[in-house]
């Protein structure tokens, strides 16, 4: 009988395995420690898939007309769309001076650190550190979702321009064009169609937020209107009206997204 | 057509493009009720309260050890309710990527199902499971459940029908069994990248988390609120600082692990 | 004073490697020069010098009078725009027309914001047109410039250097990307220009059997050195393996081979 030899040691191996053990054992640690607060699970899941049932099959609007819900919504749509651009703005020109082949190395840096600060903080509470001297209110949210916008977008855009050859900017700079020539002529024509996309795809995510800053720092839209249904008037059929009105919405930028984004890689 | 011609079109297109991202950008301005000017003015005035106020005083640090504690139990709940909707995208992924799919219905509901689940914002799930599970921790836990497994079953989806369609079809002409050529092939083949997805979603949980937790009552974003509500700004700052590292440092550990393993 | 003087030029990259090593030479306003030698000979660094896309160690390069290495900002750039440059791999910008890729030529030649807005004055895109027609890509002209084919995006690469209106003209291995037939119409299309327009032409190859038939002056160079320098008719067999070194061989029965066919 024969005996394979050993299997070479492989370190890629060996740490998607110690990732994924050490995931697991902070798992059972979560579930250990886990804080239940006298909740009965039995009972809370059965209420919880009954009110799923009835929110889902029984909709229906209560304080809101289905007029006021469409404005809502549309609120949060303008909430969504007015960070991007913002955001997108900001990250253009500050993505310029990321990118390795435009910009000097220490402004790269200085740069990419500010945005990784900037990004961990979470988007709430720069929402809320700005309504202590603005109010809550759109201000408020739109400045403190358009930081995360200008961060996702910094980097998404920085790659799209490094992404074009070093030779077609050496092929102007040759010709004694300046940097700002360069960036209009050659690098915004080239890059174009990516930015979009990307700005697309941040759209999406800015829609989801805007919903979210709705219901938890008084950012108004629809994610207010869903904030009272669930925690003032207790209605799970009004709740069930206005998830279906995301929900409807939020897939179609999904099918929308998927079908004019394919060609750029999402983060991950 | 003269170049002239040709080049006055290109400026037009461009100029058109352009005025219909400023019309949309006063549009939603006007809609959303928003004043650029106010908050052109905002921002230094922000910048001035936060650099007065905004700072971690003795009292502040006194408190650190329950910030912490709140910190452990937000970061526990997003890698814990991150991996084991890990788990379950990955049986849905399996029945629902067209490699490996047990039949071609079962793609279909997989996809649909995710579909449902990761369009529904985390603050309307934690919204609509509040109903049922009140203020605790179940509902974070499930709203980022939920959410983080209708994502990963698109994208394992997706990593399955990239990576493995050529050695699943090569095991298949050996006759090889189902489950033989899901343990040898799909998953060895996928496991990296799949696991860089989990960091990924796991990172993003860790800022969901607290905003869950503003809204159920848990963890640390409902510290936060607790110290930003009885005006503790010093309290609250120390806060943001601890999320500010905890968020910093999981992002450099993950994205070593993923540049290990990609 | 020749029109072009290079005064012991040298170079290096980190302290290791010699790119340049005393480079001496001058050439004539009007002249059709082709520089050979292997890879890393330092070809395509000493075009850059000329232009001050690279700067240099010690030495001095005079171009109609004028010292390059002192050059900076607009002088600099007026010294660039004077200069047109033709590249390996065309370095155009493929997603804008053959028209547009031409008129980059002029940038620098203009205002840094009529640049940037790309307003091209009347005159330049007349010019444009009658250099398009010259190539013969008149056709093409609204044609984006990734749907050419390899000889065609030279030809455009030609164009764009040929509407600065230049004194010299440095091409970087022009036809090393090009079939046999593309190659000879870009070659003809070059020492078209040198003959008729009276344009300086410095051309680096890597093939001996064309530079000899196009050049009317041949410099060698291996490892940074000038190693022949005169007539084509004048380079011998032991001059080639002087420039070439191990290469030599391969080179030489490619020669043959040619010979034979000729």
């Amino acid at each position: 009988m024969t005996t394979l030899p050993p299997r070479p040691f492989s370190g890629v191996r060996w740490l998607v395995r110690t990732t994924l053990a050490v995931l697991a054992l902070l798992t059972i640690v979560a579930f250990a420690t886990f804080d239940s607060r006298s909740v009965d699970v039995g009972k809370a899941t059965a209420e919880f898939l009954a009110g799923f049932q009835r929110l889902l099959l029984e909709p229906r609007l209560e304080n809101v007309t289905f007029v006021e819900l469409l404005e809502q919504l549309a609120i949060t749509v303008a909430l969504g769309a007015l960070t991007t651009l913002i955001g997108a703005a900001v990250a253009f020109v500050a993505a310029l001076g990321v990118a390795r082949n435009l910009a000097p190395r220490w402004l790269s840096l200085v740069i990419n650190s500010v945005t990784a600060l900037v990004r961990a903080v979470p988007t709430v509470l720069w929402v809320l550190l700005f309504a202590v001297s603005a109010g809550l209110g759109s201000v408020a949210a739109v400045i403190g979702m358009s930081f995360h916008s200008a961060g996702y977008l910094i980097k998404a855009y920085a790659e799209s321009f490094e992404e074009i050859e070093r030779g077609t900017l050496e092929a102007l700079e040759a010709s004694g064009a300046t940097w700002w020539q360069i960036v209009a002529q050659a690098v915004v024509p080239s890059s174009v169609t990516a930015l979009l996309s990307w700005t697309f795809v941040r759209f999406e995510i800015n829609f989801s937020t805007a919903i979210a800053m709705g219901a938890a720092a008084g950012a108004g839209g629809i994610g207010f209107d869903m904030f009272m249904a669930s925690g003032f008037y207790l209605d799970l059929r009004e709740l069930g009206a206005f998830t279906y009105a995301v929900l409807a919405f939020a897939i179609a930028l999904e099918w929308f997204a998927t079908r004019t984004t394919a060609r750029i890689h999402r983060p991950g | 057509m003269l170049p002239r011609e040709y080049l006055l079109r290109r400026r037009v297109w461009a100029g058109i493009g352009l005025a219909v991202i400023v019309a949309l950008a006063s549009g939603a301005s006007w809609l959303t009720d928003f004043d650029l000017a106010r908050a052109l003015r905002a921002f230094p005035e922000a910048a001035g309260w936060a650099v007065a106020n905004f700072v971690p005083d003795a009292a502040a640090w006194r408190r650190l050890p329950k910030i912490l504690d709140k910190l452990n139990e937000t970061i526990l709940m997003a890698v814990a309710s991150s991996t084991v909707a890990a788990l379950f995208a990955l049986v849905f992924a399996i029945a629902g990527a067209r490699t490996t799919a047990v039949h071609p219905w079962a793609g279909l509901v997989s996809r649909g199902v995710a579909t449902v689940f990761r369009n529904i914002d985390v603050s309307a799930w934690a919204l609509i499971l509040l109903f049922s599970f009140g203020q605790s921790a179940y509902t974070g836990y499930l709203a980022l459940f939920f959410v983080t497994f209708g994502f990963l079953v698109r994208v394992m989806i997706e990593t399955i029908d990239e990576v493995s369609t050529d050695s699943v079809e090569a095991l298949r002409a050996t006759g090889a069994a189902y489950t033989a050529i899901i343990s040898q092939s799909v998953i060895p083949a996928c496991l990296p990248r799949m696991l860089s997805w989990l960091l990924f979603m796991i990172e993003t949980n860790i800022r969901s988390a607290t905003l869950v937790g503003i809204l159920t009552g848990t963890g640390i974003g409902f510290q936060f609120d607790l110290y930003y509500k009885s005006f503790n700004y010093p309290a609250a700052s120390l806060l943001v600082l601890v999320v500010v590292l905890a968020v910093l440092a999981i992002e450099v550990s993950s994205n070593a692990i993923r540049r290990a393993v990609l | 004073m020749a029109f072009l003087e290079i005064t012991d030029l040298t170079k290096r990259y980190g302290a290791e490697t010699v790119a340049l090593d005393g480079i001496t030479l001058s050439v004539e306003r009007g002249a059709f020069v082709v520089i050979i030698g292997p890879s890393g000979a330092g070809k395509s660094t000493l075009l850059r010098c000329i232009n001050r896309m690279i700067d240099w160690g010690s030495g001095e390069i005079m171009l109609d009078g004028v010292a390059v290495g002192a050059l900076a900002g607009p002088a600099l750039r007026r010294h660039r725009s004077r200069i047109g440059m033709v590249f390996q791999h065309y370095n155009l910008v493929n997603r804008l027309s053959v028209l547009e890729n031409v008129l980059h030529g002029r940038l620098g030649a203009m205002s840094s914001l009529a640049g940037v807005l790309g307003l091209y004055s009347a005159e330049a895109q007349q010019e444009a047109l009658r250099i398009v027609q010259m190539l013969g890509l008149e056709p093409q002209l609204y044609k984006r410039c990734d749907q050419l084919s390899g000889g065609q995006k030279q030809r455009v690469g030609i164009g764009r250097a040929l509407i600065q209106n230049p004194a010299l003209l440095l091409c970087d291995e022009p036809i090393a990307s090009l079939d046999p037939n593309a190659a000879r119409v870009i070659m003809d299309t070059l020492a078209g220009i040198n003959r008729t327009l009276g344009i300086t032409v410095l051309v680096n190859l890597h093939q001996v059997d064309v530079a000899l038939r196009y050049a009317g002056r041949i410099i060698g160079v291996n490892q940074g050195r000038v190693v022949y320098d005169g007539p084509p008719a004048g380079v011998t067999r032991d001059h080639i393996a002087m420039i070439y070194g191990a290469e030599a061989d391969e080179l030489l029965i490619e020669r043959q081979v040619t010979d034979v066919a000729a």
